[in-house]
Parts: structure tokens; sequence; C-alpha cells
């Protein structure tokens, strides 16, 4: 050491550096210049990403806000039991809904038009507007025989109108419709309110008729499905290859298969699902539990990452201290690693989740796009899920499901929404410092 | 096994709680220690000293066995904890651990209350039956630990949330609640300024006799001060093991010497 200190090293001496020199003044100038410029640049992005954003919500929130309302028509109705061909003592007791079921409510409906709104009502109530008064009867049997004033949804064309969404020179509606439709206007018969029936009824063919909330539980059940099977699966595989696998090289193809799982196209995975679940396993099919198993296969290989990136992070020096004071390996991991870990690995999880909410590619192949108009009961009932729904809104003709459409995204979105919050909220709560 | 005696009747009467013979360790290809043969007394502080890499922390981690989490460790040789060797098969590692605790170079108290950081070891090996006796379990660990006075009203706040000498003293009160047999301290001042070294000398100064006190320090002044043992490694070897007087005042070696005098290291 002393030795090689004695001699300095050879080459040219050192002058002092001039700090106040033009070159190194303009050095500094060019410094604070690219120091804005950046700055700027990042602003810019910032701006122009948010200005996207902003686009994307306003134009769905234009085109959709009013899908979460409908138009109503108002019709004084006749509880004819002859008509109905119902007898009061039916509307009680176990055969009520197959009495109901049988009942006669069109042609009520249709008298009760003619009676209350003239020639004005043609045209002008839906095709679906009797199971109104079906439900009615329901819930009031004691209404059998009297008269009573019913809103009935209208049709899709009067729904428009009232949105203000048709042009009334267009060549869409006739001047016929006009009239009839001013002259209700008028006396006062029709009027646009919020749409229960959206958010608690399934698909339909008429989009005054349409909700989402088939889709939303659906959705919903498939995820139940894909949570319960991906969570734990996902965790403990992230675990083991962490703490207890060997480092060799099985354990390297390992890690590389699943790193390419989690980037292997969605679609994939869907026909994996129809070969396994559906031809070899003869599981229902559009069943959420087939969606459920299909989208945690895909899930799964990114919560896998997630775990081990979160395990990874939780410093050694507190699985020594948990060790030397004599726990147990197993001990070590699940009393002071996985609460450590606990907040990635639940981030990981969800937006796994997420992503698995917005699918629609794998579930196309499997079935989930049919046309359900049931809510479903089960895991094992024909569903649709909202992405595959908002597909399906917007290939429909109908005027009226473009706005249904966006109203769906929406529904979606408030999903999406909570789903990261609950994430967020999960996270600051499970955070721990070390 | 046979020609081992019987743990039981020679535990008392022997004068050191562990042996090591010929330990060697290796990290894959590479040795870290070779053929190092010391043993440990009952009521004694034994210091390990010597530069950085000397394999002094290796052969402290060897004591109780944390070496087997390293991937790739291996251990040759012979380590005995009252007669028992540590690296039979049937030994089991968790009461091994149990019973030779262990404080690390840089404190590092569970990210959990102060209470529970003590109550851990404790719980999971079933040594308080009620919530009673978990309470006088943590205030006697907190008392020997000489931390008592200072956490006893905030014994709910989170451990990270002390000092360093704190946490470090909590560390200690952590490996003490379990009531071990000997207790390893690898450089448990490193990361402490000099009042808080202070304090913790003067623990291990009470705590010698209770237990078996094995302490790795690169402060020859500290080794010095606690140890009545003490062991000089260099480059994987021992070079020279005894009375901690004899050491640095008359030692046997000149390497020894050297690295005491401050020649290098």
């Amino acid at each position: 050491m002393t030795s090689a200190a004695a001699t300095p090293p050879a080459g040219p001496t050192r002058r002092p550096t001039d700090w106040a020199s033009a070159e190194m003044r303009a050095r500094i100038r060019r410094r604070y210049r690219s120091e804005r410029l950046f700055r700027l640049v990042g602003l810019a992005a910032l701006v122009l990403a948010a200005s996207f954003l902003a686009f994307l919500l306003f134009t769905i929130g234009r085109n959709g806000l009013t899908g979460f309302e409908r138009t109503e028509v108002k019709v004084t109705v006749a509880f004819d039991p002859a008509v109905l061909n119902l007898r009061p003592e039916q509307l009680t007791g176990p055969g009520a809904e197959a009495a109901l079921g049988a009942a006669d409510f069109q042609t009520v409906l249709a008298n009760g038009v003619t009676n209350s709104l003239g020639p004005d009502g043609e045209g002008m109530i839906s095709e679906g507007a009797w199971l109104t008064l079906r439900d009615m009867l329901a819930k009031r049997p004691d209404l059998l025989g009297m008269q009573a004033d019913v809103w009935v949804p209208a049709t899709s064309v009067v729904d428009q109108l009232a949105k203000g969404r048709l042009d009334r020179a267009g060549r869409t509606v006739s001047a016929d419709l006009l009239l009839r439709y001013d002259s209700l206007e008028r006396r006062k018969l029709l009027r646009t309110g919020w749409n229960t029936a959206f958010l608690s009824v399934a698909d339909s063919t008429d989009p005054e008729l349409a909700g989402v909330w088939g889709a939303l539980k659906g959705s919903l059940l498939t995820l139940a499905v894909t949570l319960s099977i991906c969570f734990p699966v996902g965790v403990l595989a992230a675990i083991y290859l962490e703490e207890y696998a060997p480092r060799n090289r099985w354990t390297d193809i390992i890690e590389v298969s699943i790193n390419n799982l989690a980037a292997v196209p969605s679609i994939i995975f869907g026909l994996l699902g129809l070969a396994v679940f559906l031809n070899f396993m003869n599981l229902p099919r559009s069943a959420p539990i087939v969606g459920g198993l299909t989208l945690a296969l895909m899930t799964m290989p990114v919560i896998v990452i997630a775990g081990r990136v979160a395990i990874k992070a939780v410093p050694p020096s507190i699985r020594d201290g948990a060790l030397a004071v004599g726990a147990s390996p197993v001990q070590v991991v699940f009393h002071h690693v996985l609460p450590l870990a606990l907040p990635g690995i639940l981030t990981g999880t969800i937006i796994g989740m997420s992503r698995a909410l917005g699918e629609t590619a794998p579930l196309l192949l499997i079935g989930m796009r049919a046309f359900v108009a049931d809510v479903p009961a089960g895991v094992t009932q024909p569903a649709t899920v909202l992405p595959v729904q908002i597909y399906l809104w917007s290939d429909e003709v109908a005027r009226g499901f473009v706005e249904k459409t966006s109203a769906a995204i929406i529904v979606l979105l408030m999903v999406l929404l909570l789903m990261n919050g609950l994430a967020i909220y999960l996270r600051n709560k499970f955070e721990r410092r070390w | 096994m046979n020609d081992m005696t019987n743990p039981a009747t020679t535990a008392a009467a022997a004068p050191y709680k562990m042996r090591a013979g010929e330990v060697s360790v290796f990290y894959g290809p590479k040795q870290a220690l070779n053929a190092v043969s010391i043993d440990i007394g009952r009521e004694d502080v034994t210091a390990f000293i010597g530069p950085s890499g000397c394999g002094k922390s290796t052969f402290l981690r060897c004591l109780n066995r944390m070496n087997d989490t390293i991937p790739g460790a291996r251990v040759e040789g012979r380590i005995e904890l009252d007669g028992e060797d540590i690296y039979a098969s049937g030994m089991d590692v968790v009461q091994l651990r149990a019973r030779v605790g262990m404080v690390f170079q840089k404190p590092n108290p569970f990210p959990k209350s102060i209470y529970e950081n003590i109550a851990y070891g404790p719980r999971i090996h079933g040594l308080a039956r009620t919530k009673a006796e978990m309470d006088v379990i943590v205030e006697r660990s907190l008392r020997r630990a000489g931390l008592w006075d200072e956490v006893k009203d905030r014994l709910a706040d989170s451990g990270t949330a002390l000092s360093g000498g704190q946490q470090q003293r909590l560390c200690i009160a952590r490996a003490i609640a379990v009531d071990p047999e000997v207790i390893l301290m690898d450089e448990p001042c490193s990361a402490l300024d000099p009042i808080a070294t202070a304090k913790i000398e003067e623990l291990i100064d009470e705590l010698r006799g209770r237990y078996a006190i094995v302490i790795v320090t690169h402060n020859m002044q500290q080794a010095a001060r606690v140890s009545q043992k003490t062991a000089f490694f260099h480059l994987g070897t021992l070079v020279e093991y005894g009375d901690t007087s004899d050491i640095f005042t008359n030692p046997r070696e000149t390497r020894t010497k050297d690295y005491i005098t401050g020649r290098y290291g």
C-alpha cells in the first residue's frame, strides 16, 4: 500500500478548471435548456394522455347517461277477470306464477290503450309492456277486477324522441308518429325517468326492455370462480417457488414458462378452455364456471409473478429473525413473509382480476356470447359478461342500443373503479414499514 | 454415536457448553472455513475477532445452523451442544434455534408491536399458557435487556419505531424470551452509536453467567472489554484461541499480534 502511494501517476500536469469561462457558461446554459425542454415534453405527454381520457369519458357519458333512463306511457287498464281468464283464488298459493303466466295480459293492455289513449296509442307501447302489468298484479292481487293507471314502457322510437336523440325532420320517424307523439306529450301521458329495469333485468331484443344486470351478475359470478381458483393456487405457487423450491434447471424452466404464459394472447386460453372444459370435461356451455376457469388459467401467471416479486421484496433479515427464535419454515412464511408480501400480492391480484373483468376473446370461444334473456342464478347457468354484452349491443341495428352500449360501458367502468379502489384500500391497510 | 458420553450426565459438570471439532464450511466450491476447533465455555463471553471475510460470522452461523438457509452451503466436522451433535440427522433445527438464540448485525425487529416482538417466540413454542404468563415473560425479557423502563408505557407501538440501539436491545430481549442456553451475537453494535454500544456492552456483561454468549466483533476494544475468551480468525482458519487477557497482552502468534496492534485488517 505505502509503496503505491509514493509514486504519483504519470501524465501532463493538470491545470485548474476555469468555471467562469465562456465554454463553461455555454455548457450550463445547454444544461438548463435541456432540463426545461424535458419538463415541457413530459408535461405535454401528460396533458395529451389526460385529454384522451377526458374525451373518452365525455363521449361515453354523453351517449350513455340517458341509457339509465326510459320513457313511459300512462295507460288506464282494467284488470278484467274474464279477459284475463283468471279467478282471484288462483293468484295466491303455489300455482300463482303459472296462472299469471297463462293469463292474457296482452289483450287487457290493448283494450286499455284503445280506451285511454285512443288513436294516439298506436305504435307507442313497447311489445313487452304487458310484463309490467303481470308484475304489478303479482305484487298486488287485489287489483284483479279493478281499474288502475299504469306507466308502461314506450317503444324505443318514442323513448329516443323524448330524449331528443332522434332528428324530427329525418326519415326514421314518420309524420304520423310525430303527430301522435306530440299529442300524448300535450296530454301529459309521457314521462322519462330513472330506468330501474336496466339494473335489474337481463338482455332483450328490444332496447327499451334490455337490462345489464344479467351481464353484470354473469361477470361477478365468473370473477368469483376465477378468484377462488387463481388466488390460492397462484399465491401457493409463488410461495413454493420463492421459499421452498431448489434452484435448478427445472425451476428455471418453470419460471420461464410462467413468464411466457403471462404473455400468451387470451384467445389461446379460450381455445384451451374450449378443448379442456367443454369438449373433454363436458362442463355446461356458456356458463360462468367455464368462463371463470378459463380466466383463472389466464390470470394465474400474473398472480404468481406479482406474488414472487412481493415475496422477494420482504427483507431477508425478517426471515433470519424469525428463524433465529425457532420458527419453522412454514411459520416464517405464514407469520412473517406472507403478511408483509400481502399488499403486493393483492395489488397484483386485483390487476389480474381487472384484466379478467375486461376480457372478451376467450369467453367468445366458450359460448358466453349467446343471447341470454334470463339473469343467471348460479355458476352453471347460461350467462354472458359485461364486455361481451357491450360487444353484442354495439353490433345491434336498433338505435336505442347505442345509449345502452354506452350505459353498459359506464357500469363496467364503475365496477373497475370499485375494484381498483378496493386494491388501493387493501394495500394501504396492510402496508407496513420495516 | 456409541462412543459419545451420555449428554444428560455430563451436561451440568462439563465446563463447555458447545464444542466444535474440525469444522469446515463450503459455499459451493469455495471453502470459507478450514478445520476450526473451538470449545465454548458455559459461563463465558467468547469473542470472535478477525478481519472482514475471515470466516468468523460463518462459524457463528454454524452454531445454530443458520447456514442451512444459504443455498449451496455445506458444513463438515462436528459441533456439539451439551455433547449432542447438532448436525446429526435426528436433530430438530427448530428446537436447536430455540436453545441457541441469535442477534444480528442490523437490528431486525418484526414490523409488529413491541409486545408481539417478544411474545412471538414463546408463543410458537407454547411457553406461556395464559395472557398473564405471557405478560410475565415479556416483562422479564425486556427487563433483562434493559429496555423495560423505556418502553413499558408503549408496548403496543411498533418495534420498528424505536431507535437503533433500542431496536437492538429489543432483538436481544426477543432472543432471551425463548429462554435459550446460548446467545450468538453477530456484530451486534456495528450499526449503533457509541452510547448505544456502551449500553449493549453493559447488557452483555449482565447476561454473562446466565447464558453462554458468543459475540463476533470488529471492535477489538469491545472484545477486550466484554469477553473472557477470544478467538482470532484469519483467512478461514482459527489462528489463536485463548483467554482474552492473554490474546491481547501476550499473543503467541505474530499474525494475532499484528492484527490487534492495527498492522493490518
